[in-house]
């Protein structure tokens, strides 16, 4: 049900995501180099603007296509597992250039090199899942 | 103007702000959570991981509503590129261009802006090994921290949640490290 829905959403996002330049390999290596403002900026006014609209669906209790209200569901906190598993994500984010939502934008850019990618995010989530016992949590 | 020209320019961030919010609130709208990082551990299960791993283990149709967005963002992705593409390269800083160059002898713009296309190619075995090292750190990463730069920099900071700012803080303590640290050796 409403897959068509799903697939043009993510036409918009793939388009979106080309425009805004949050795919280019470049962007993000200036963003961590502090050179420009452009991703920040992206990010700044998409988490503000973000922030306002959920802030006012769960106020006015605006009810979803499938007839819910927006809730969030809160992950336990855990500092060092935050912040251990963001710095290996960031990691490879900065090496890449990507992360997961460009890795597939870029593929359907033609840069076929993201099937390496790809390919190498599934075996580190199948790592993950192997090894997530002996992990803090 | 046509409107495909007009939309083939290059955006000012706070428009490309303005529409990925937008997209957080049309998929909360149509009742799903902006989230690609979890397409990973679908593919896992595809793969028959769950015959082993209890983590693996879920109803695939469950997600067929993910892999259909993805699917779209490769569409998407192809559409920008070709029929929306902007007549010029990606316009990073001048800083940026000088550094590329003097520290890593790279010219710029190399192909549209997108993609160091130089260096990340199959020509260059090095190029491969670090696309497949940096994907196993994302694929990793993110599901530790339960989550990667849709999930948490944007769904779940618009949720302000304290534990997805812990993890954007993450994301720029590996970025930096990665960049300024290991990247000068890497790319050197």
């Amino acid at each position: 049900m409403k897959l068509g829905l799903n697939f043009i959403l993510g036409i918009v996002f793939g388009i979106i995501m080309t425009k805004s330049e949050a795919i280019s390999w470049f962007r993000i290596h200036e963003m961590f180099r502090f050179e420009s403002i452009h991703m920040y900026g992206i990010i700044g006014v998409a988490v503000i603007l973000g922030a306002i609209t959920m802030y006012s669906m769960k106020k006015f209790k605006i009810k979803t296509l499938t007839h819910q209200l927006v809730t969030y569901t809160p992950m336990k906190l855990n500092v060092k597992r935050h912040i251990i598993a963001g710095s290996i994500f960031g990691l490879g984010w900065a090496l890449m250039g990507a992360c997961p939502g460009p890795m597939f934008v870029m593929l359907g850019h033609g840069f076929l090199i993201f099937i390496v990618v790809i390919i190498g995010a599934t075996l580190g989530t199948f790592a993950y899942g192997v090894v997530q016992d002996k992990l803090p949590h | 103007m046509s409107w495909i020209e007009f939309i083939s320019q290059p955006w000012h961030w706070a428009v490309s702000g303005a529409a990925i919010a937008g997209i957080l609130f049309l998929m909360t709208y149509i009742g799903r959570s902006f989230g690609v990082s979890m397409a990973f551990k679908n593919f896992c299960t595809i793969a028959g991981a769950g015959n082993k791993f209890e983590f693996f283990r879920f109803d695939i149709k469950e997600e067929y509503w993910r892999l259909t967005f993805i699917a779209g963002a490769v569409v998407g992705g192809y559409i920008a590129a070709t029929a929306l593409a902007s007549p010029e390269a990606v316009d990073i800083s001048e800083a940026t261009i000088n550094h590329l160059k003097e520290d890593y002898g790279w010219n710029y713009p190399q192909g549209d802006g997108f993609l160091p296309v130089d260096f990340f190619n199959f020509g260059n075995l090095k190029g491969v090994i670090i696309s497949i090292v940096a994907g196993f750190l994302i694929g990793f990463g993110a599901r530790y921290g339960d989550g990667c730069t849709s999930g948490h920099a944007i769904s779940g900071l618009s949720h302000l949640q304290l534990p997805s700012l812990l993890t954007v803080i993450g994301f720029f303590i590996g970025g930096l490290i990665m960049t300024w640290l290991i990247m000068p050796y890497l790319l050197g």
